[in-house]
């Protein structure tokens, strides 16, 4: 496999009359052709804000920097704004939480796909519209000719959401990142969507990037998870690790507050996580979670680095050895452990 | 049994006249299309089904937001008709899905949870502090919030806000649409432990409606599962999860993703034809969507079976006919 992205200690900071709020706080990871990486955390963890700074799509007071972010093999803190144009929606796409605010009302389902590959690739009218017509029969919508005069509003939530994977996938892009693709759908059309997406990246040899902040759909659709709390990444692996073995305090916070089907029984109290986020306006120092932690100590506060428990599973915890340690033997009350591939 | 269901509905019809385009006549859409249902006191009654399939239309019609188009409704054997506005709002209340646009951002939450009271003139003004101090604290809402607006809390206390507002009158039925949809994971794992605490000490009634299978599983006794206006299976809770018996709950259960690595994203073979409820399919209105569907599906709609279990309705389970 051959790394598509890489993004090495990004960072993403937004001025406020309060002071700088540090949103993303030095974030590193990878992905690659074929694999998908899953961003996990709550609301205001800066995985969303992520995905816009490599899209370069951040808020105009919001401010970028990093080591590194290199996407096939060019770096994309070099290119301007007009570079940028020519990889957006190009090699690089994304498909967006709530496909009606995405899609312009005004204009049809067939103009807004056909707008993208006419801008960047040298296609004639015809041929985008043959690409468009490939597409929607690709992302199972049927009599796709006939819906390219439709306007969004003529088409249900699955529907729309199908649209917007399509116009994702117009160019054959390398990177594909999905915010919350599948959070406003109904379960039936969310297991549907997933499917889709997972069977085109097969196809088309794509990176995955999926945002979410619902384990199911990590558990079942990711190569490798990434979770992030406060504007870090306090732990990721490859995925049947992380489920079968998570560490960081949180992430097995986060694992014991949801409900799992044919686990949990009628009326039992769902483990939950203590107090609330911390302000990230200015400078942290040690860990964010420490003031949650039911295993903090005074080497918490320290400053602390990510590193590895196994190679390849990489947890931001000072004191993530004795943690494990601590909660391997009482079973982990609720934690999931990772089933056999059907 | 004996007991008089505390919420029970015969037949109700919803029908709504819709126009396709602006030259085009008005058309009827069942939204509700002949539903019964009843819950005991202190049971919880989860309503499950995909959107459009009419579940938020009967929630309205059990708070009287909308009237039926035909059907009873009666809570404690009293039809709703006969049961005043206000004394209906007294006994049944709601807690929406979005706590961001459920609750007036120009009014502190002291204001939001006593207007009830207010409306209802129930004791004094000495009396609706103490009242709205004693459910915040119920609800775990610090004092402070007293005097705080809306848009200075976490989404998780703002739906700890429309709890207590709900509750303050000490109602008999809570209808939560989508409770806690709209919500982070720990948060959501809190408002459920929540909901189950109050349910335990004011020995409420729910009827809960989520498309999140899980929470229904977590706190559901019973289960409706709801098909284009109809409920098409019908259980105790822990039977259903067990085993269902629609094809279609089949396949709303398969689509659900447990946190299990591995085991990929399943096929549920739903077919991706959500049917037009203006223009329903004939026979039995699942057979476009069924891997069992046989001849008599396209044709006969499905009797009501009730028997031990519950009710369902398909083809599948009845002797008189082979599918």
């Amino acid at each position: 496999m051959t790394t598509t992205l890489s993004v090495e200690n990004l960072r993403v900071s937004i001025p406020l009359s309060a002071g700088v709020l540090h949103a993303v706080r030095g974030i590193s990871f990878e992905v690659a052709r074929g694999e998908t990486l899953c961003l996990v955390g709550e609301s205001g963890c800066g995985k969303s804000l992520t995905s816009l700074a490599l899209m370069n799509l951040l808020p105009s007071r919001a401010k970028r920097e990093a080591d590194r972010i290199s996407f096939d093999g060019a770096d994309l803190l070099k290119l301007g704004e007009r570079g940028m144009a020519k990889v957006r929606g190009n090699t690089m796409a994304m498909i967006f939480q709530e496909p009606m605010t995405s899609l312009n009302p005004a204009y049809t389902i067939g103009n807004q796909l056909e707008e993208g590959i006419r801008l960047h690739k040298n296609v004639s009218a015809k041929e985008a519209r043959e690409r468009a017509i490939y597409l929607l029969e690709k992302v199972g919508i049927t009599a796709a000719a006939s819906r390219l005069g439709q306007y969004p509003h003529q088409l249900s939530g699955g529907l729309r959401q199908r649209v917007m994977i399509a116009m994702a996938l117009m160019c054959g892009p390398d990177l594909l990142i999905c915010d919350e693709p599948t959070t406003a759908l109904d379960v039936t059309i969310q297991a549907q969507i997933l499917h889709l997406i997972k069977d085109l990246q097969r196809e088309f040899d794509m990176a995955v990037i999926l945002i979410t902040h619902d384990l199911g759909v990590v558990a079942r659709v990711a190569d490798r998870v990434a979770v992030m709390y406060a504007g870090e990444i306090i732990e990721s692996g490859v995925v049947g690790e992380i489920f079968s073995r998570p560490t960081h305090p949180y992430t097995q916070g986060l694992m014991n507050c949801i409900p799992v089907p044919g686990k949990t029984r009628q009326g039992e109290r769902l483990g939950t996580i203590p107090g609330i986020v911390p302000s990230m306006i200015g400078e942290m120092t040690g860990c964010a979670f420490a003031n949650r932690c039911a295993y903090a100590q005074d080497i918490c506060l320290q400053p602390l680095t990510t590193h590895d428990i196994v190679p390849g599973h990489a947890v931001r915890c000072a004191r993530a050895e004795e943690v494990l340690a601590l909660t391997a033997g009482s079973n982990q009350a609720g934690t999931i452990q990772s089933g056999s591939p059907a | 049994m004996t007991t008089t269901p505390i919420l029970e509905a015969r037949d109700l019809f919803c029908t709504f006249q819709v126009r396709q385009g602006m030259f085009q006549p008005k058309r009827p859409l069942h939204a509700v299309n002949g539903v019964s249902l009843s819950i005991e006191k202190g049971g919880v009654l989860g309503l499950v089904g995909e959107s459009g399939c009419g579940k938020s239309t009967v929630a309205r019609m059990l708070l009287g937001l909308q009237e039926p188009t035909s059907g009873t409704l009666a809570i404690d054997g009293q039809p709703l008709e006969e049961i005043g506005r206000k004394q209906l709002a007294k006994r049944v209340q709601p807690i929406f899905q979005d706590p961001y646009s459920s609750l007036n951002p120009r009014k502190t939450i002291g204001n939001i949870i006593t207007l009830p009271l207010y409306i209802h003139s129930i004791g004094d003004k000495a009396d609706w502090r103490r009242k709205v101090e004693d459910i915040m604290d119920l609800c775990g809402l610090p004092k402070r919030a007293y005097d705080m607006y809306p848009s200075q809390l976490s989404g998780g206390q703002r739906q700890r806000v429309a709890i207590a507002r709900a509750l303050v009158m000490r109602p008999e039925i809570v209808i939560c649409d989508e409770p806690t949809s709209a919500l982070d994971v720990s948060v959501q794992a809190q408002i459920l432990n929540l909901l189950l605490d109050l349910q335990k000490e004011l020995g409420l009634t729910y009827v809960l409606i989520s498309h999140n299978l899980a929470v229904v599983e977590l706190i559901a006794t019973k289960v409706a599962v709801m098909y284009l206006g109809r409920i098409v299976e019908e259980a105790e809770g822990q039977a259903f999860f067990a085993k269902q018996r629609h094809p279609y709950s089949e396949a709303l259960l398969a689509s659900v993703l447990t946190p299990q690595a591995g085991l990929g994203v399943p096929d549920a073979q739903l077919g991706t034809t959500f049917p037009n409820p203006i223009d329903p399919p004939p026979g039995c209105v699942f057979h476009p969507r069924c891997v069992h569907a046989g001849a008599v599906c396209k044709t006969t709609a499905p009797k009501t079976i009730r028997d031990g279990r519950g009710l369902v309705e398909c083809h599948l389970y009845d002797d008189a006919v082979t599918v």
